[in-house]
């Protein structure tokens, strides 16, 4: 066999020495067995991460709601645990605000800034630009809360004097600048897959560039620049370190801007650099509420997919 | 399964007059070459779709085989199942079966690793590693578990010399094969199919994507190596086929129309489906 | 009267694109908000902080007076955290994703978990922080130690690590796979020596970019208990610890003015950080892009 191979006067013969090999790599034979099911192990850390944190907030706050009645927890209007009052409608009328704050600041500029970007910028301008916005997504949002409170705030105290230092506006208005970039690249993205040849059917048609983005680019990219907005609102949502540095400490189930108040976030902070004793309801109190925010999130996320899934245009 | 494959046989050839001319066995018997490779009624499926029907096709030792046909005729898809690197696409089926001197190729106890080590392949473009040129023709030995320096420089000088191309670059054995034109890189990349001593090298339009200098000496290359190796080579490119083959099948639409000494399926072909696309009526 | 109606057209169109140019300029305004307020940041941060960095500030740890405090011991905490959270995040992230890019077959399985690691990336920081006081801290029982932190960053960022990864395997090109399959290489040899080390550089700028976000980190650190006033270095990975955001949060709920210029010193170091981790994630993505 294989007599084709000796070729003339070469005493060097691969196959053979290949064949040798093969004698003795069971060892490689089991690697090849073995690694598949390590690979697996390793994805399935992060399903485990994810039942860990189903796992985390329900244990404890089946705990806490063995203390506190659940209906007490989410019709009361009271949140003060220090002295045993459990409603956390202040908390989430906290955590709205700023929502909603972040929103009216981070999408008409987020959009307008897509806008820009996507139909008005030429190709050096945005090249420029388009990174530079994304750098106030990669800043640390402690570094953010530094900056609303040294800095928003007292700009804000020269407009409105009685602005107290802890107030929602400023941190609201911070969180909102946090989020420009999210809503601008997400929506800049959707705005770039709509075909030029949509573009230029209006053009043809004589229409000015503003026509053409009205009429054409946003109805196109429209279920994408919604779940870009849908995203960035759950990324305000969750946002911990800016409203807990600038907005303050004091549950207030208000809707007036200027004032202290306290968001989910916030509470969980400062529950857990307090003397928080282990076991104790005010630990609990932490998981009921991390529980209550991590399902409105994880909505905003579902909901952010499905409008990108299910209205996904086809071109 | 071979249910199955009859009853479209017998559909695909009811409408066709001719059955396909296959090797005509007299000639063969008359050079007295060898088979390495025994392909019999292979059929083959992407899903539910048949890409290939009932191929018979002997392929002998130390010559060149040329596999021609239109785009789409099943002729890459073919060569491929020759090493099984079909099977990368998942959902492919096959039927039939294809001997590599008188092994069976599909049988389970014949390892895809060492088939390849035999059947070795040169893609349609060239596809270095984007490694040095030495890591690149040393890459198959290593695999193997070759890891004498010795042992694989004299490998890689031999297989650089036999691909026609250490002359260029015994200087530049560090660069990075990235860097190379082309042309150098689909030699580095024969070059290193050779590195293993294969008994077969398949070679899927090797040149489709090279200038016309460096496709003719890949050419001649070709012709160099039929002194050890057989060759089976796809081409788009009649010519081709004609210039450096020793026998030549015709594809269409997935089938194996006619198989035949390259001067006489050029010269005198006996399908007419071969005649119109030897003579450019169609493909 | 067909003169008077072009005329008409031509007002018309004069309005039109009037109003295409003012909204233009609107549309540049809106843009350059975000980056005005970006300048201000680092403008306010720069001024407030420079005065306190100094060669003192950057060798000493927390103090009782803002002239004595530094950043030593939350940078040397941050370093530290950071080797954790890479050395456990690289190596679970990559695996992940090379199961998934090369391994894993089509099904509702693949699928789930596809759609977690994704819906894993929108869950708020703070969360991931009760995951670790319950997992790490507690039942773990590591209590409120280095490795507790670095384990609960490292779950924090995996999702971003594994979809990087899988982005630079997907880059790949399948000529690669052919080539080495083709040798007679196994798929195991084949992945390890041509598929991982071409898609090399689009990890690490991943992981880079990924271990920058975690650096900045705050909330979870602080549920997890990275305290605040610490002295000494940590000498175990069961050692008390606390990071460069930690101490900055600190320092700037101080009431005194003098504390903020200590966290704007302490924001100018993290900044510097980030910028120099970036600058490598950018520099590796240059020089390799080229390449294929």
């Amino acid at each position: 066999m294989d007599k084709g191979l000796q070729s003339e006067g070469n005493k060097l013969n691969v196959q053979d020495l290949i064949e040798r090999n093969k004698q003795k790599t069971t060892f490689g034979q089991r690697i090849e067995k073995v690694i598949p099911w390590f690979l697996l192990l390793c994805a399935i850390i992060s399903v485990l991460t994810t039942v860990g944190i189903l796992f985390t907030l329900l244990r404890e706050s089946i705990g806490f709601f063995s203390n506190v009645s659940i209906i007490d927890f989410y019709t009361g209007t009271s949140w003060s645990p220090w002295s045993g009052e459990y409603g956390v409608a202040p908390l989430i009328g906290g955590t709205l605000l700023i929502t909603l704050i972040a929103t009216v600041v981070a999408v008409p500029l987020g959009l307008m800034s897509a806008i820009f970007l996507s139909e008005y910028a030429n190709d050096k301008v945005r090249r420029v630009i388009k990174p530079i916005l994304e750098v106030l997504a990669g800043i640390p949002t402690v570094v953010y809360g530094y900056f609303a409170l040294t800095f928003v705030t007292p700009m804000f105290q020269s407009i409105i004097p009685d602005l107290g230092i802890f107030n929602a506006l400023s941190g609201g208005f911070v969180v909102g600048i946090m989020i420009i970039p999210m809503v601008a690249s997400l929506s800049e993205d959707a705005m770039n897959s709509v075909p030029n040849a949509l573009r230029e059917g209006a053009y043809g048609l004589g229409a000015t560039k503003l026509e053409v983005v009205y009429k054409v680019v946003l109805p196109a990219a429209l279920s994408g620049i919604v779940a870009s907005i849908v995203l960035a609102i759950s990324r305000a949502i969750g946002e911990t370190m800016i409203v807990t540095i600038a907005a303050g400490a004091t549950p207030n189930l208000t809707f007036d801007p200027t004032e202290s108040i306290q968001t989910m976030t916030a509470f969980i902070v400062q529950a857990a650099t307090g003397d928080t004793t282990f076991g104790s309801t005010i630990y609990y109190s932490l998981y009921a509420v991390g529980m209550t925010l991590f399902v409105f999130t994880l909505g905003m996320n579902l909901l952010a997919q499905y409008i990108s899934r299910k209205f996904r245009e086809e071109y | 399964m071979t249910k199955i494959s009859e009853e479209t046989q017998e559909t695909r050839t009811g409408g066709l007059t001719s059955k396909p001319v296959v090797d005509r066995k007299d000639k063969q018997q008359k050079r007295e070459s060898k088979n390495v490779m025994q392909v019999e009624d292979l059929n083959l499926w992407y899903g539910s779709n048949q890409a290939l029907y009932e191929i018979n096709m002997d392929v002998p030792e130390k010559r060149v085989t040329a596999i021609i046909g239109p785009s789409g005729c099943g002729k890459s898809t073919f060569i491929k199942t020759l090493n099984r690197m079909v099977e990368m696409v998942p959902i492919v089926k096959t039927s039939g079966s294809i001997k590599y001197r008188d092994q069976d190729i599909f049988n389970g106890n014949f390892k895809q690793e060492y088939l390849r080590t035999k059947v070795g392949m040169v893609f349609q473009s060239p596809n270095p590693f984007p490694k040095s040129v030495y890591d690149n023709v040393a890459y198959g030995p290593r695999v193997h578990g070759i890891k004498k320096k010795e042992v694989l420089d004299e490998i890689v000088e031999k297989s650089l010399k036999d691909a026609a191309i250490w002359d260029e670059l015994k200087d530049r054995l560090d660069a990075n094969a990235y860097g190379l034109s082309g042309g150098q890189q689909q030699r580095v990349c024969i070059a290193r199919a050779l590195a293993v001593e294969p008994d077969v090298i398949l070679m899927d339009e090797p040149t489709s994507s090279l200038d016309p200098i460096s496709t003719s000496k890949v050419e001649e290359l070709v012709q160099e190596l039929k002194k050890k190796y057989s060759i089976i080579i796809v081409t788009h490119n009649m010519q081709q086929a004609a210039r450096i083959s020793d026998k030549t099948a015709f594809f269409l639409n997935g089938e194996l129309v006619e198989f035949a000494e390259t001067d006489d399926l050029f010269q005198n072909p006996q399908d007419k489906r071969t005649e119109d696309y030897i003579t450019g009526r169609f493909g | 009267m067909l003169g008077q109606n072009e005329e008409g057209i031509k007002k018309r169109m004069e309005g039109r694109v009037l109003k295409n140019k003012i909204m233009a300029g609107l549309f540049f305004l809106a843009t350059s908000v975000g980056l005005i307020f970006l300048v201000l940041l680092f403008y306010r941060v720069l001024t407030q902080g420079i005065g306190y960095l100094n060669w003192n500030y950057l060798t000493s740890g927390p103090a009782p007076y803002p002239e004595e405090a530094g950043i030593w011991v939350g940078m040397i905490g941050s370093i530290m955290l950071m080797a954790i959270v890479a050395i456990f995040s690289v190596i679970i992230g990559v695996a992940s994703a090379i199961y998934l890019e090369e391994y894993a077959s089509q099904n509702k399985f693949t699928e789930f978990i596809r759609v977690n690691i994704s819906n894993l990336a929108g869950v708020p920081s703070i969360v991931f922080g009760l995951l670790g006081l319950t997992f790490f801290v507690y039942i773990f029982n590591f209590g409120y130690t280095l490795i507790a932190g670095g384990l609960t960053m490292a779950l924090l960022i995996l999702p971003v690590i594994v979809v990087a990864s899988q982005e630079a395997l997907r880059s790949v090109p399948i000529d690669l796979h052919q080539a080495s399959l083709g040798m007679g290489a196994t798929k195991w040899q084949t992945i390890a020596r041509v598929i991982l080390p071409a898609a090399l550089p689009g990890i690490l700028t991943g992981t880079i970019i990924a271990l920058s976000r975690a650096i900045g980190e705050t909330a979870p650190l602080i549920i997890v208990g990275a305290a605040t006033a610490i002295y000494t270095l940590p000498d175990s990975l069961l050692a008390k610890y606390t990071a460069m955001p930690i101490q900055i949060y600190n320092w700037t709920a101080r009431p005194q003015e003098e504390w903020q210029f200590v966290a704007g010193a302490g924001i100018i170091i993290l900044l510097a950080v980030l910028l120099l981790m970036n600058s490598i994630a950018v520099l590796i993505r240059n020089k390799f892009q080229q390449r294929l």
